[in-house]
C-alpha cells in the first residue's frame, strides 16, 4: 500500500498535487508534506487531483482540511477533482461537500480557483 | 440431482480473528483482511467499502489513543453470520478515543473526530467499551441490506 504524490505547476500560480493510490494513516504524512511544502512556498491556490486514489481515511480528509485551513488564511483555496463514488460519498457523509470544491475534471476545478 | 445442475451451498458462518502490530503500517492488513471476510456475506461492493473503512478508523483510533506511534496488540475479530458481520476492535489503550460531539454532523475544521463519526455513519451499531484493566473495545454491526 502506497501514495504517488506528483506535484506540477499549472496556470498562473496554482499548482495541482497529483495523488495515485491510498491514503490512510500510514500514507498520509507523505501527502501533508507535499501540501505543506507548496505552503511554504506561498502557493495558496491548490487543485488535488484524488482521481486515482483508490481509497482515503479520516486522516486523509485532515490532511486536506489542513491544507485549506493555511491557504485560506492568505487568500487561496483548495479545490478537489473526485470521481471515485465510494470517495465522494466519504465527503458526503462528513459534510465536507460543504467546505470543498469537488469537480469531475481538473480543468473545472482550476477554473473555479479563487 | 444432475451433478452439472447442483448449487453448491458455501456457509458463510464463520469467525475470524487477527492480531496487528499497533503501527500505522499494519492497518492496511486489518481492512483488508475485514473486507475479505465481509465478501463471503451477500453485501454489495458499497456495504464492503464501509466495513473496510470503518475496520481501518477503528484501527487507527486506537493508535491515535496510544499517542500516534505505537498501540502495542491490536486485535481484530470479525463474526460472520447469516446476514450480518460483527466487529471487534481490542486494543490495550485505556485512554481516551475520540467521540465526535457533534452527532448530526461535523463543526468545520474539527478533524480529530473524524474516524469516530464515519464509524458512526458507516455501521448499523458501534458500541465502545473501556475497562481501565484490560483496555478498549470497541464493537460494531453492519446488516446486509437486501
Amino acid at each position: 500500500m502506497d501514495i504517488k504524490v506528483n506535484v506540477r505547476e499549472s496556470e498562473g500560480d496554482a499548482y495541482v498535487v497529483d495523488l495515485t493510490g491510498e491514503i490512510d494513516v500510514y500514507t498520509s504524512p507523505k501527502v501533508k508534506d507535499a501540501i505543506t511544502e507548496l505552503i511554504d512556498q506561498e502557493h495558496y491556490n491548490l487543485v488535488i487531483n484524488l482521481e486515482k486514489v483508490r481509497y482515503i481515511d479520516s486522516t486523509g480528509l485532515g490532511v486536506l482540511i489542513g491544507g485549506l485551513k493555511r491557504v485560506r488564511e492568505h487568500g487561496g483555496s483548495v479545490n478537489l477533482v473526485c470521481t471515485n463514488p465510494q470517495i465522494k460519498k466519504i465527503f458526503d457523509i462528513t459534510g465536507l461537500v460543504k467546505i470543498f470544491g469537488i469537480f469531475d475534471d481538473e480543468q473545472s476545478a482550476m477554473k473555479a480557483l479563487v | 440431482m444432475n451433478p452439472a445442475t447442483r448449487v453448491l451451498t458455501v456457509s458463510s458462518h464463520g469467525t475470524v480473528e487477527l492480531k496487528i502490530p499497533g503501527r500505522a503500517e499494519w492497518v492496511a492488513v486489518a481492512r483488508l483482511a475485514g473486507a475479505a471476510v465481509a465478501s463471503r456475506l451477500r453485501f454489495s461492493v458499497d456495504e464492503i467499502e464501509d466495513i473496510k473503512l470503518a475496520i481501518a478508523e477503528a484501527c487507527t483510533n486506537s493508535i491515535q489513543a496510544a499517542g500516534g506511534v505505537d498501540a502495542g496488540t491490536i486485535e481484530i475479530v470479525c463474526d460472520a453470520a447469516e446476514d450480518e458481520l460483527r466487529v471487534t476492535v481490542r486494543d490495550s489503550s485505556t485512554g481516551p478515543h475520540l467521540e465526535p460531539t457533534e452527532p448530526g454532523g461535523l463543526v468545520e475544521g474539527r478533524t480529530e473526530a473524524l474516524g469516530v463519526f464515519l464509524i458512526r455513519a458507516l455501521m448499523d451499531t458501534v458500541d465502545y467499551t473501556t475497562d481501565p484493566r484490560r483496555g478498549t473495545e470497541l464493537v460494531m454491526t453492519k446488516r446486509v441490506s437486501s
